[in-house]
C-alpha cells in the first residue's frame, strides 16, 4: 500500500518512519511525504497512481488541508483514493467540513499510532 | 458807638457761620447769639431814647471789650485773631476818644480832628485788614478743599488697591485651583496610559494563547510519540540482541539515538514558547540581551499565524520566510520587539484577511517575512499582499489610538508602542504601501 503523508512538520517523515518500522521493511507499505498542499498536489499529479491512502493535516500555511482535500476529490477521480484527515483541533466544525468534503476518515492529534495501523489493516 | 455795634453784629455773625459755631463750639455760639441780639437791643435803644446814649455808649464798648476779649483770650478763636487785629485800632481808638470826650472836654476838642482822622484811619485799617483776611480765608478755603479733595483721592486710591488686591488674590486662588485640577487630571491621564499599554499588551497576549496553545501542543505531540516509538525500538533491540542479530540491535540503537534528539529538540522548543509566552505577560524587566532576530521572528511568525488561525477557521495564509543565515545578534529587550513583530504579523495578517473578503477566488494570501544585513543593523521586512494603506490613513498609523479596525477589535495602540520600541532601540520602523497591491513594513535595528 502506498501512503502520502502531507504535513508541514518535517519530523513527521521520520516518525511514520520509525513507527512503520517493520512495515516498510517488510514491503507492506510505502510512504511519500509532502510539506504542503502545494507539494501534495504536485506529488499527485506526477504519481497519482501510486498513492492509494492520504493522510492530511488540516492545519497547514497556505493551502489548508480542507482545500487540499477539495481539490483532490475534484481532480483526482479514478481510482478516488481514501483521504484521511488529521488535525490537531478535533472540534465539530473541522470535523463536519471534512466529511462534507468528502473525506473518508477524521483522526486527531496526537496520533494514535495503534488505532491508525487497525484502520490501514481494514482497508487493505 | 454805633459803628462799634455794626462791628460787633457784623463780627458775631460772621464768626459764627465761618467757624460753624452752632455745631462745633455751641457754647459760644449762645454767647456770641446773645452779644449779637445785645448789640441790636442797643442799637434799637440808642436811635429811640436819646437820654440813654451815655449808658449805650458805656454798655457798647464794654459789649465790645468783652468779645475783644474773648477772642483775644479763648485758645477756640486762634484762627480768629486776625479779627483782633482788624478791629482792635479802631475799637481803642473809640473808646479812648469817648473817654476823653467824657472826661477831658476841653482836651476832647483840641484832640477831636486829630482823632477824627485816627478814627478814619483805623476804619480804612479795618476796612484793609478785613479785605486781607477775608481774601486769606477763601486762599485757606481752597486749599482746605483742594487738600480734601486730594485725602479722597487718596482714599480712592487705597480702596481701588485693596479691592484690586482681593481681586488678585481671588485669581490667584483660581488658578492654583485650576492648577491642581489639571494635575489631577495628569496624573489619572498617566494612570490611564499604564493601563492601556497594559490592556494592549493582554490583548496581544489573548491573541497569542491558541497560537501558542497549538505551538505547544505539536513539539508535545512528538516527544510522546517518540517517545512511544522509543520504548517500542528498545523492546524490539532487546529481542534482537537475545537473538544474537547484533547487526540488526546495532541498527535499531542508531535510531533510538535519533529518536533521543527529536524528543530534546521537541521538548526544547515547547519549552521555549512557554518562556516566550512568560516573558510577553512578564513585567518588563528592560534588560537586553543579545538575541537571535530569525528565531525570534520564527516564534511569533508562527504564533501569530496560529494564533489567529485559532480564532477563525476560515482565515489562512501562505508564509514565506527568507532568512539571512548569517544575522549578526542583536542587543535588544526581548519581549519588547517581540510585541513588535507580534503587531506587525498580525497586521499583515488582518490585511490579506480583510483583502480575502473581497478579492476574487484566484487571491493567495501571502505574508513573507524577510531578514536582512545592512551596514551596522538588521532589517526586519514583512510584506503582505493586502489592500495596502491609503494615503489619508498613513500619515495616522503611528499615532495612539489610531485603528481602522471596527470598535472594540483594536485598542489602536500597537504601531504606536512598536514605534516607540523601536525607536528606543535606536532603530526606525518604515512603511511602503501601494493600494490594492500591499504593504510592507521595514523594521531596522542597529547592531551596536
Amino acid at each position: 500500500m502506498k501512503i502520502l503523508v502531507v504535513d508541514d512538520e518535517t519530523d513527521i517523515r521520520v516518525l511514520f518512519e520509525q513507527r512503520f518500522r517493520k512495515e516498510i521493511k517488510s514491503g507492506e507499505i510505502e510512504f511519500a511525504f509532502a510539506y504542503s498542499g502545494d507539494d501534495a498536489l504536485g506529488y499527485l499529479g506526477k504519481l497519482m497512481h501510486e498513492a492509494v491512502l492520504i493522510l492530511s493535516d488540516i492545519n497547514m500555511p497556505g493551502m489548508s488541508g480542507l482545500e487540499l482535500l477539495k481539490k483532490i476529490k475534484q481532480k483526482f477521480e479514478n481510482p478516488p483514493p481514501v483521504v484521511m484527515m488529521i488535525t490537531a483541533y478535533g472540534d465539530s466544525e473541522n470535523y463536519k467540513q471534512a466529511m462534507d468534503l468528502g473525506a473518508d476518515d477524521f483522526l486527531t492529534k496526537p496520533l494514535d499510532f495503534n488505532l491508525l495501523k487497525e484502520k490501514l489493516k481494514s482497508l487493505s | 458807638m454805633i459803628f462799634e455795634l455794626i462791628i460787633a453784629i457784623v463780627i458775631t455773625r460772621y464768626l459764627r457761620k465761618s467757624m460753624q459755631m452752632a455745631t462745633k463750639l455751641p457754647k459760644w455760639d449762645k454767647i456770641f447769639n446773645y452779644i449779637f441780639y445785645a448789640a441790636i437791643a442797643l442799637l434799637v435803644i440808642d436811635a429811640t431814647i436819646a437820654p440813654a446814649r451815655i449808658v449805650t455808649t458805656a454798655l457798647s464798648h464794654l459789649l465790645m471789650l468783652y468779645l475783644v476779649y474773648i477772642l483775644y483770650k479763648e485758645k477756640e478763636f486762634a484762627d480768629a485773631r486776625q479779627v483782633l487785629l482788624a478791629i482792635a485800632p479802631f475799637v481803642l481808638l473809640s473808646l479812648f476818644s469817648d473817654i476823653t470826650k467824657l472826661t477831658y472836654k476841653s482836651q476832647y476838642s483840641a484832640w477831636k480832628s486829630f482823632l477824627e482822622l485816627a478814627t478814619g484811619f483805623s476804619v480804612v485799617w479795618m476796612v484793609t485788614m478785613w479785605v486781607i483776611i477775608n481774601k486769606q480765608r477763601k486762599a485757606l478755603n481752597k486749599e482746605k478743599i483742594k487738600a480734601h479733595e486730594e485725602e479722597e483721592k487718596k482714599k480712592q486710591v487705597i480702596s481701588l488697591k485693596d479691592q484690586l488686591e482681593i481681586q488678585v488674590a481671588e485669581r490667584t486662588a483660581e488658578l492654583t485651583k485650576q492648577k491642581e485640577e489639571l494635575e489631577e487630571t495628569l496624573t489619572e491621564l498617566k494612570a490611564t496610559q499604564t493601563q492601556l499599554i497594559h490592556a494592549e499588551k493582554m490583548a496581544s497576549l489573548g491573541e497569542l494563547t491558541a497560537g501558542i496553545a497549538h505551538e505547544i501542543q505539536n513539539p508535545l505531540n512528538f516527544v510522546n510519540n517518540f517517545a512511544e516509538v522509543n520504548t517500542e525500538l528498545i523492546a524490539e533491540m532487546q529481542m534482537e540482541i537475545a537473538n544474537g542479530n547484533f547487526q540488526e540491535a546495532k541498527e535499531i540503537a542508531d535510531d533510538i539515538k535519533d529518536n533521543e534528539q527529536k524528543i530534546s529538540f521537541h521538548g526544547k522548543r515547547a519549552d521555549a514558547i512557554v518562556k516566550g509566552m512568560l516573558l510577553h505577560s512578564r513585567k518588563n524587566t528592560g534588560q537586553k540581551e543579545l538575541t537571535d532576530i530569525n528565531a525570534l521572528a520564527d516564534e511569533y511568525l508562527r504564533l501569530s499565524f496560529h494564533g489567529l488561525r485559532a480564532k477563525d477557521k476560515s482565515f489562512n495564509a501562505t508564509l514565506k520566510t527568507d532568512f539571512e543565515h548569517s544575522l549578526p545578534k542583536v542587543n535588544i529587550v526581548h519581549q519588547d520587539v517581540g510585541r513588535v513583530f507580534l503587531n506587525i504579523f498580525n497586521n499583515a495578517f488582518y490585511a490579506v484577511t480583510e483583502k480575502k473578503k473581497t478579492a476574487d477566488e484566484n487571491y493567495q494570501p501571502i505574508v513573507s517575512v524577510q531578514t536582512k544585513k545592512i551596514n551596522g543593523a538588521v532589517l526586519i521586512s514583512v510584506k503582505d499582499n493586502g489592500n495596502g494603506i491609503p494615503q489619508t490613513v498613513l500619515e495616522k498609523i503611528f499615532q495612539p489610538f489610531f485603528t481602522t479596525k471596527p470598535t472594540g477589535q483594536g485598542t489602536g495602540l500597537g504601531l504606536s508602542l512598536s514605534y516607540d520600541i523601536i525607536k528606543a532601540h535606536g532603530g526606525e520602523i518604515n512603511v511602503e504601501t501601494k493600494e490594492a497591491e500591499g504593504t510592507t513594513f521595514i523594521i531596522q535595528i542597529p547592531t551596536t
